[in-house]
């Protein structure tokens, strides 16, 4: 066994410089250099030089003006990007049960004509509660209460709503999708 | 299934398949010492390794020496893994101030990441420090899928060999596998990834704002650090407004990429390739579980190169391929068919143009159903265990499967060199069982399959099994196992299998719901990952041994030949068969149950 040590103990040193502070460093050096936005977290800057969001990350909204996102169940509050989590609940727990409850009375509370059925990623925790993307299906059922609560024609919401739907990536991977900051964001800039 | 789920299934898997033979073809030639290209850069600095670490390449080993040398090797990073995570509050290049982590969570991490296992108790983001991601987690990443990789290539020589002692020599392996294959490919797929938007930084997690206020309660804590008591004994609560949004970021995408080529699947933030900024795009998603598999499956064209038929690989990954794809057909339609329950509450979750539909609970939009059951079946086919939704939240059947691709003992592919040798395990299970019945002695690749052989393939069958059952059986009998578990009735039991099912066959993912990080559980999963890894990994060691010490028995009319499609279902069978036998009583009792509980009830309402 002790002959094995020598080699051992060099070798593992080697590897450790070797990858775990050559390669991520270089992994880094290049990041930084080619993607320096997507390697920092994608963030969005306002015009006050602030950043006002990642395009990659959900954040919470609940006014009847803004597009809701996905249920969020991260702690203590919704979205909290520095601990994500999933709900964990098993498909026949009632506390499942009655999460989803709870979260369509929400949606009908605010949009009482709104007669549709909920699409299920409205009502349902994302896996990682920071899901920053409802489905298309998901941003119609919600056109009508956003264009009320801001007095603009649906029409006009509906048109911004298409105009943030991503389409499967290159046409093959994935699912169609709606970024709902951006989506909010365009929204509160529109006068 | 819809259309496009029947198209990013058969896209996946075809190009899963159409990669294996230029991968299998270069893994070969780095394992028989040919020239390659990347000789040119690589050459010199592999020769510097071995000089300053006193190894002479051209010296091999037996296979005694071959595992001790392993064995070595793996306790000196899990001491590193420790050693880091009992230090880290002092160490560099930990800008969020993380403390020490506990002793029995260092264990279990440390034996987790040597084992190519990467089962996480804990929470990436709020636990490790960019230091001890990258010295302690990512290094174990990348050496030990080097380690099994190498314990293939020594059994492979064991089939190749004649009348020979000696199996190649581990450093020179470890060292190969490392710098010209998993290196290569992880820088490439790390910098595709941080493309996508994958982060990849030293920087501090980052503040923003957030476009509307958002406000929780807490209990109120008095100038004494102690929640305060209203006069009926209640907490009093305060409400706290937030205002802005801290996201965690790091050093993930080069991490992302070796747990994914490695196939050891520690995520670096909590939810694993859940998260947006580890998995951000579908063309990230596909890339990523399609490193899940790309190794293990190439490594079939390997074995084929290198014992001189590559009909022999093909072979053994047709048996792989096959039994992967009808468990597709399987668990996509269980999670598309959504869940009775939220039915019942008029929620649509039917397929169209403009949603995926389904059980989405812990699914991400981007992914929807297919692509979340479609890696779930890589990860746990794969001894991988990253996620890229919550399988705890599948509909039973959805749930069910990827735990069976686990409880088959990892070969579906496997872990990288794992997954092959514990295949070939079978693969002499198998022959050994035709043998039997047309009553001539079973050979395997003109070595003849005698006694030892089936004594040490049985062992590396046998022990995965006992330790799931074993280790479930006790963790549901005493109260502070059943303490852990969250959701209430089968689910519940379905949660403590999956775990043992996931530490005892080395693969990691977890039904999240079960607060794994005790003690009891520390302890227990962190034996069971250590008895899966070596007491398999040594035998199929000593088989390598054995069989090189054997002549070459010429092909006659008594030999079955081992590349044929009838080859091919007696290996499926034999794989199905011990899988089937041994879990099908405990699936009975968790997600058996539950399927018909979730079904009664939508029937009886």
């Amino acid at each position: 066994m002790l002959k094995h040590l020598k080699p051992a103990v060099i070798l593992f040193v080697m590897f450790t410089v070797l990858t775990g502070v050559v390669y991520p460093a270089l992994v880094t050096g290049l990041a930084q250099l080619l993607f320096p936005n997507q390697a920092n977290g994608s963030l969005i800057t306002a015009e006050n030089g602030k950043a006002a969001g990642s395009r990659l990350i959900g954040q919470p909204f609940s006014s009847p003006g803004h597009f809701w996102g996905r249920p969020s169940a991260t702690g203590p509050f919704p979205y909290n990007a520095g601990a994500s989590s999933g709900s964990n609940l098993g498909p026949t727990n009632p506390a499942l049960v009655d999460a989803v409850k709870t979260r369509i009375e929400a949606f009908k509370a605010a949009d009482p004509d709104n007669k549709a059925p909920i699409p299920v990623d409205l009502v349902t925790a994302s896996g990682s509660g920071l899901d920053p993307h409802i489905s298309p299906a998901a941003a119609a059922y919600q056109v009508n209460r956003v264009a009320k609560a801001r007095h603009i024609p649906a029409e006009k919401i509906r048109a911004l709503v298409a105009e943030h739907t991503e389409n499967r990536q290159w046409s093959l991977f994935g699912e169609p999708r709606v970024n709902v900051l951006a989506l909010n964001l365009a929204l509160d800039a529109m006068r | 299934m819809t259309n496009n789920s029947f198209f990013t299934c058969a896209l996946f898997v075809v190009t899963l398949v159409a990669l294996a033979k230029p991968l299998g073809w270069y893994m070969a030639r780095v394992y028989e010492d040919e020239p390659v290209w990347l000789n040119r850069v690589l050459a010199p600095f592999e020769a510097l390794l071995y000089r300053l670490s006193g190894v002479n390449p051209k010296q091999e080993m037996r296979w005694t020496d071959y595992a001790i040398a392993m064995l070595v090797f793996n306790l000196l990073g899990f001491l590193a893994v420790f050693g880091l995570q009992s230090l880290q509050a002092s160490l560099p290049l930990n800008p969020q101030n993380l403390p020490n982590i506990s002793p029995d969570s260092s264990f279990n991490t440390a034996v987790s990441f040597a084992t190519n296992t990467n089962w996480q108790g804990y929470s990436g983001e709020v636990t490790m420090s960019y230091l001890t991601q990258m010295l302690g987690l990512t290094v174990q990443n990348f050496v030990s899928a080097a380690a099994g990789m190498a314990t293939l290539v020594a059994l492979i020589r064991g089939f190749t060999r004649r009348k020979a002692d000696i199996i190649g020599n581990f450093w020179v392996d470890m060292t190969r596998s490392t710098l010209y294959i998993l290196m290569p490919l992880s820088l490439v797929l790390a910098l595709v990834l941080v493309g996508q938007g994958v982060v990849q930084t030293f920087k501090p997690y980052q503040t923003v704002s957030l476009l509307e206020t958002v406000s929780y309660e807490q209990p109120k804590l008095g100038a004494d650090g102690v929640a305060l008591q209203d006069a009926a004994g209640k907490p009093v609560l305060e409400t706290v407004e937030v205002k802005e949004q801290t996201v965690a970021v790091g050093p993930a995408a080069s991490q992302v990429a070796i747990k994914q080529l490695g196939t050891n699947g520690g995520g670096f933030f909590n939810v694993n390739s859940a998260h947006p900024l580890e998995n951000p795009t579908p063309l990230s998603n596909f890339l990523e579980m399609l490193a899940i598999l790309l190794i293990p499956a190439a490594l079939c064209y390997t074995f084929g190169m290198m014992v001189g038929d590559t009909r022999q690989g093909w072979a053994i990954l047709a048996a792989m391929t096959l039994i992967f794809v009808a468990l597709i057909f399987v668990a996509v339609p269980a999670e598309q068919s959504g869940n009775p329950a939220l039915t019942r509450m008029i929620v649509d979750q039917s397929a169209s143009d403009t949603q995926s539909g389904g059980n989405m609970e812990g699914k991400e939009t981007r992914f929807g159903i297919t692509n979340s059951v479609l890696w779930s079946l890589a990860t746990t086919a794969a001894s991988n265990g990253s996620v890229n939704a919550m399988h705890d939240s599948f509909t039973p059947i959805g749930g069910m499967v990827p735990m069976w691709l686990m409880q088959l003992g990892e070969v579906i592919f496997g872990g990288v060199g794992s997954g092959l040798y514990g295949m070939l395990m079978f693969a002499i299970v198998a022959v050994f069982v035709s043998g039997l019945m047309i009553g001539r002695t079973p050979e395997y690749l003109g070595k003849k399959i005698e006694a030892y052989e089936m004594k040490m393939a049985a062992v590396v069958i046998l022990i995965p099994p006992l330790v799931v059952l074993g280790g479930t059986a006790l963790a549901v009998m005493v109260d502070v196992g059943k303490s852990s578990v969250f959701n209430p009735g089968a689910h519940g039991f379905s949660e403590v299998l999956y775990a043992f099912s996931s530490a005892g066959n080395n693969n990691g993912s977890a039904f999240g719901g079960l607060s794994a990080n005790t003690p009891f559980y520390n302890a227990m999963l962190g034996v069971a990952m250590l008895l899966s890894r070596y007491w398999l990994a040594v035998p199929v060691l000593a088989i390598a041994g054995s069989l090189a010490a054997k002549k070459i028995v010429p092909v006659g009319p008594g030999t079955l030949p081992t590349h044929t499609p009838l080859f091919v279902a007696l290996l499926i069978g034999t794989v199905l068969m011990v899988g089937a036998l041994t879990f099908v009583p405990a699936l009975a009792l968790g997600p058996v149950v539950e399927h018909l509980q979730m079904i009664g009830v939508a029937s009886s309402k």
